[in-house]
């Protein structure tokens, strides 16, 4: 990538199309030094995880879920924070103190209750016991789940998407204040033309220049969250890396709350439209009610597995692809796999654009429907 | 119980999300090829068209991807 800048530069103000070439080229070189890199890396974090035979799904089912450590590089991990409510009250404690267990074999007191890490939930035990049991099933028999409010790999990368979010507005803000003639410098320069693609090509468009003023906020934040934590995803090292896009409680909040502002806004002939169809053979109208309020819950429904699907199909793919070297023992499929990882990180980039940007799209949509008269 | 669920369902899960990837590939490409056609037609309309394919596309890819979701809940649960 550092090879890269200065080459970049030099091709845009040349104009020379040999530069170009050479620049692309280079692009290349470098993208694919870097996704090598990570290959070699997710090869260290497996061997030494433990000396035993590489399990493919369960590697890729770990990386897509959610974790209360977060991996760093190698051995090193950095703990989280455990906030448990439970009948003693809260209970506070750092996920190291389960020293990396995930089979609910290292136990920790507090309060004079009992908390195990399971499959990276955790669970307390009841009054008496002292571990574990399973049942046939290998579900916990003498356990259960007390209310979690833990600060896990998902809750810290929302955090960061938060702040980084915070940083790049404020930015964009503050080079408003400062200039004289209303153009913005530096970080502004790349937001505008994206605040004013949401305004001129999803909200009025959907919801009409009267009424889309009020709605703009909130499309505006589910664009730039969804993408910025889309983006996390998808860089693969530590601060990063987390897959909480792709994580279905968090697609399921956001859709809720398209769900409840559509609710919020509808007006009276989309009611009269949903439950008693003007025009229509009463027998017709009493068959469509049904139907057509199944198909109101439908919506924030699809609009919640879509962006959870798209992305956890993105994360297990690339990582697929690169267990494949682990899975055929051969460093030789090594190139190949590598290669197609690039593949679709590349079209996933393009990928979570334009998810951000069906999901806000579809909100301004829904808006628009249900804020619809009588013409 | 993980282990176990992939060896019994694991194949029919995959079996699954392959009859949803053609039922999407199917639509995808109809739009595709409609869209190609009609930006042909009308180069003027280019913008317009592209924008409503890729959200007709996003419809359709929901049910394929309905279809990954179950099986994958096939093989979890």
């Amino acid at each position: 990538m550092c090879i890269f800048a200065p080459n970049f530069r030099q091709g845009i103000f040349n104009q020379n199309k040999g530069m170009q070439i050479n620049t692309f080229k280079t692009f290349l070189a470098s993208l694919f030094l870097f996704v090598t890199i990570y290959g070699c890396a997710s090869k260290d974090q497996e061997t030494s995880l433990e000396e035993r035979e590489f399990n493919g799904s369960e590697m890729i089912l770990h990386h897509v879920g959610d974790s209360h450590s977060f991996h760093v590089a190698g051995e090193f991990s950095l703990p989280l924070p455990v906030i448990l409510w439970t009948d003693n009250g809260l209970v506070a404690f750092m996920s190291s103190e389960f020293h990396h267990d995930t089979d609910g074999k290292v136990v920790v007191e507090r309060r004079g209750q009992k908390f195990v890490n399971l499959h990276d939930k955790i669970y307390q035990l009841e009054d008496g016991a002292t571990s574990v049991e399973f049942n046939a099933e290998h579900h916990p028999e003498n356990a259960f789940r007390p209310v979690d409010l833990s600060i896990t790999k998902n809750v810290f990368s929302m955090f960061l998407s938060m702040v980084l979010l915070m940083l790049f507005f404020m930015a964009a803000a503050r080079s408003y204040k400062k200039s004289t003639d209303n153009i913005p410098s530096g970080i502004g320069r790349f937001l505008e033309p994206i605040i004013v693609f949401i305004r001129d090509e999803v909200a009025i468009p959907n919801i009409g220049s009267e009424k889309y003023h009020k709605y703009m906020p909130f499309l505006l934040t589910l664009f730039f969250f969804i993408w910025i934590n889309n983006l996390i995803g998808l860089v693969p090292f530590f601060p990063f890396s987390s897959n909480l896009s792709g994580n279905i409680t968090f697609t399921m909040t956001l859709a809720i709350f398209t769900f409840v502002i559509m609710m919020f806004s509808s007006k009276k002939y989309y009611w009269k439209h949903m439950l008693w169809m003007p025009g229509l053979p009463i027998p017709m109208r009493i068959f469509l009610a049904p139907i057509e309020l199944i198909g109101m819950f439908v919506k924030p429904i699809a609009l919640m597995i879509r962006l959870f699907a798209n992305i956890t199909a993105g994360h297990i793919i690339v990582l697929s692809l690169v267990s494949l070297i682990f899975i055929l023992e051969t460093i030789w499929i090594a190139p190949l796999s590598v290669l197609f990882s690039l593949f679709i990180s590349i079209i996933e980039i393009l990928v979570v654009a334009i998810q951000a940007y069906i999901f806000t799209l579809l909100s301004a949509l829904y808006f628009g429907q249900v804020l619809e008269q009588e013409h | 119980m993980l282990q176990e669920a992939t060896v019994n369902y694991g194949a029919f899960a995959a079996i699954g999300a392959g009859l949803s990837a053609i039922g999407g590939g199917i639509g995808i490409g109809r739009i595709g090829g409609s869209a190609m056609e009609a930006m042909a037609r009308q180069p003027e309309m280019q913008g317009k068209m592209q924008g409503s394919a890729i959200v007709l596309i996003a419809f359709i890819e929901a049910i394929a991807l309905f279809g990954v979701v179950v099986s994958l809940l096939g093989v979890l649960g």
